[in-house]
This record gives C-alpha cells, structure tokens and sequence, in this order.
C-alpha cells in the first residue's frame, strides 16, 4: 500500500477547497424510476419526499415506458445480459447491426457506428478521422465530451465565437490552407437550449471544403418536425457529415451512442476510433429497448408534438410571469438568475415546494450566468407544469426578481 | 501592442456587447476566455509578434488580462 497520510491529506485539502468554493456536487438518491412524479432521498437518510422532476434528459417520457421494459426484457431472455467482448471480437449481435440500420435510416445518413455512450463517440471520432495535418473549428459552447475529444487528437483547433456565423467564416479563411477543415457544434446547446444555424453552417461548410460535424444528443428523437434532430429543424438533412448522438436522453435514456454519417467516416471509426476498439460492446438489454424506441417513433409523433406543447405552454408561463428566460426553441428552458448564490437558493427552495431543479454556475457556465435549467418532458402533464410555475412564481416573489431585467437582477444580486 | 492585443480580445472572445473588456477585465477567471480557447490566443501572440511562448508560461494567470499578456509578451520580444 502505497497511500500515504501526504496523499491522503493532499486529496482531503483539495476537497475542501471545492467544498469552499461552493461547487461540491452532491447526489440525490432517487427511490423510484425516471419520470415526472419521482421520489427523492435528500438530504442522505433524510425521509423521500415526492416532488416532480423538472430536471431529467427523458424528453419524451420513454425511460420508464412499459413497451420499452417489455422490450428490454425480451432482449434479456433472448441475446442475454452480457456480451464480455467489444465489438470486433465477439461483441457484435445481430441486433447491434439492426439498431445501427434503425439509426442510419431515422437520421436520414449513411452509416452508424454504437458506441459505449455519446461521450466515448466524441472522445473516439476526432482522433480517428484527423491529423495534425487537419483543424477543427468549433463553436465556443460545445459539450465537454468534444472538448475532451478533441484533445485526444493531434489536429490544431480553433473556436468561433457562439452561433457567430460572421466569425466562423473568418476561421474558416484563416484556416483554409488546412488538409481537412472541421466545424464542430452542438445541434440544441445543451445549457442554453438554443439551435444551431445548421443550414447556414453547412452552406459555409460547402463553400470554404470543410467538413461539418454535429452532437445532436439533445434534440434526436424531438427536434424537427419529425423528431429527426437539429437537421431536420434547419432543413439540412443530407448535409451534415458526421451526427453523434446518445440513446441516454430522449431515446429510451439508458445509455449507449453513435456516430452517423458518410460510409467512409463511419469505417474508419470502426477501424480506428479507440473506445469503440477497447470498450465493451452496448449490452443487449440496452440494444433491444433502443430498437422498441425506433418503433414507438416511427409509428407517430405524438410524443414530440406533446413535448412541443408542453415546452411552450412552460415557457410562455414562465415568460408572463416575469422570469428572465434564455431565446430558444427546444425543451431546454434555462431561467437566468445571473447570481450563482441565488441560482443556489433558488433550487433549494424549489425542493422545498416539490420541484426539482437544479442551479448551474461559473465553471458549468460562463461566470455571471447562473441559472436554474429546467427541462421538460413529454411525460409531463399540465398539472405538473402549473404546479411547477406556481412554484417559481412564489419563490421568484420571494426573492423580488419577478419583472425585473438582467441588468436589475445584477444590481441587485450582483454577479 | 496593448491596443492591438486588445482589439483582438475583443474582436476573438466578447460574446455579449453588455460585457466590457479592458486592460485590467479578468479573462480566463472572468469567463471571457476558456483554457481550451486559450490555445488559440496563445498562436496569435506567437504568430503575431514571432515570439515562442513556452507552454509551461503560457498559464491562465498569465493570459488572465490584457495588461497581464502583454508583460508576458514584452518578456519574449527582442
């Protein structure tokens, strides 16, 4: 044994110093399945206390929905519980290749490759498709799960400022010498739940030679008139090299992602991208629940033009209300506190009335950003949803925010 | 140099025309610039005024405004 009372007493200092800057995360322990009405255990040994869950990824209601329980558990008795092999071994069932046709087919691409999760698609794609001959260019709000993939590759990068189209033609003329030129974003932006301009980054994309790259992971299955994604709502289907996405969110929230694409891209991921190299293959329970989800999806979109409904009926209420809201279009509805302390206190006592939803502050977000993000769900209904806003609106009373501007809540709050 | 750098701080990293950037505004602990988007600047200093920053100078305290940068700079010009 080698942990010494340095090291130990090292890690414990630097816990203590996140605890002191007030970013200490700690878990809620959720006693019931993923839905709107949940049952929550905090604080730790503290009795459950029923609140309604305005903070979860499951925006169309599928992570607890019978058909898709029933689905996995045919998947379980059929294909069993484990593969213990990655893909290229013996980690490839019959149904991996038909959720990856499931995929190509809803995305309207050419190709799919799973991955362990979205996250492990992004470490994996960059490395395997670039050099350091390349540049990816990318927009300055984008996933952590891209940042961190694109530090795994040996291309140069370089960031636009977010959504500046204007600034991402510039790095693109800087950059144009480069091999292969990569525009990188986030299809819904994932704190602020605004949409890309898709169609105007794939027309820059075609006239400067570059590839364009999107995470669709919060808007597949929903966005778009049929749930196809960013893609779709831009009119831009066709047009997007590289999608990545996630099967943890909307489409059923389990766990599992892709890239999907050009056939060449997708092929030589399969041959070089490291995580799908070295890392399991998706289980088959999570496979066969994903396939029951393109199911449910293909058959309508009842989910979605719910999902559609609830989120502006949120936001307009939340609007007359007086809450100062972030612009979009998505089910990402982030109530602008501006102070992290606030956005903190806020949260808490919303727990208090039965509504959770979380704060997000400086470094989740730019400092002076603090937030509450809420989300909603196609599994909400409208009783949730007022009792929601009759929430924030006593506590936004409470706090004396309600009407005021950014800058007033600033002057009042400070940053 | 001190405008030239400003100007482009500006021109690279203000998202938002509320928020003003000067001399003295704290960047990277401001939440103006990020440590990835930090690379970047790094290569325009570099390019721009034919300097080598060694990467173990080119730390957030030392990028963290434009006064900052440009004693940073000033250290590596002839």
């Amino acid at each position: 044994m080698s942990y010494s009372d340095k090291m130990k007493t090292m890690y414990q200092e630097q816990l203590e110093t996140i605890k002191n800057a007030g970013i200490f995360k700690e878990e809620r322990y959720i006693h019931s399945s993923q839905a709107a009405d949940i049952e929550v255990e905090f604080p730790t040994g503290s009795d459950l206390k029923k609140v309604i869950n305005m903070c979860a990824n499951n925006y169309l209601g599928l992570s607890s929905h019978p058909d898709v329980i029933k689905a996995a558990h045919t998947g379980l008795d059929m294909r069993g519980y484990g593969m213990s092999s990655v893909r290229f071994i013996c980690g490839t069932q019959d149904i991996h290749k038909e959720l990856e046709s499931k995929v190509t087919e809803f995305l309207g691409t050419e190709d799919t490759i799973l991955f362990p999760s979205c996250m492990d698609a992004n470490a994996g794609v960059f490395e395997a498709l670039l050099t350091s001959e390349d540049i990816m260019i990318s927009d300055r709000l984008v996933h952590a799960s891209i940042i961190d993939g694109m530090r795994l590759c040996s291309a140069e990068h370089d960031t636009f400022k977010h959504s500046n189209m204007e600034h991402l033609e510039q790095k693109l003329q800087l950059h144009q010498n480069k091999r292969i030129k990569m525009v990188i974003t986030d299809g819904v932006f994932s704190m602020d739940g605004d949409i890309a301009k898709l169609d105007e980054m794939a027309d820059l994309c075609q006239k400067y030679d570059a590839l364009l790259f999107v995470d669709d992971s919060h808007a597949s299955g929903f966005i778009g008139k049929t749930g196809r994604g960013t893609h779709e709502y831009c009119n831009a289907i066709g047009k997007i090299d590289i999608i990545t996405t996630t099967f943890g969110k909307a489409l059923g929230g389990a766990s599992g992602g892709c890239v999907s694409g050009r056939k060449e891209i997708v092929e030589m991921c399969r041959q070089k991208a490291r995580p799908y190299l070295f890392s399991n293959t998706i289980a088959p329970v999570v496979v066969s629940g994903v396939l029951e989800v393109f199911n449910i999806l293909s058959g309508n979109t009842e989910r979605r033009d719910k999902l559609e409904k609830n989120s502006d009926y949120w936001r307009k209420g939340l609007s007359e209300a007086g809450f100062v809201l972030k612009d979009g279009d998505s089910p990402i509805v982030p109530v602008m506190l501006f102070n992290a302390k606030l956005a903190q206190d806020f949260s808490k006592d919303l727990f208090a009335e039965g509504i959770y939803a979380i704060g997000f502050f400086f470094p989740v977000v730019p400092n002076g950003q603090a937030r509450i993000r809420t989300q909603i769900s196609a599994g909400h209904e409208i009783h949730h949803l007022d009792k929601a806003l009759e929430a924030f609106i006593k506590i936004g009373k409470k706090y004396e925010i309600l009407g005021l501007t950014k800058q007033e809540i600033i002057a009042k709050y400070g940053l | 140099m001190k405008d030239l750098i400003l100007n482009y701080v500006i021109n690279e990293y203000q998202e938002d025309e509320d928020d003003e950037i000067t001399y003295e505004t704290p960047l990277i602990s401001g939440g103006f610039v990020d440590s990835f988007s930090m690379v970047s600047l790094k290569v325009f200093l570099e390019k721009k005024f034919k300097i080598n920053i060694p990467d173990d100078k080119a730390t957030p305290e030392a990028f963290d405004s434009v006064n900052k940068i440009v004693d940073l700079v000033n250290g590596y010009t002839k």
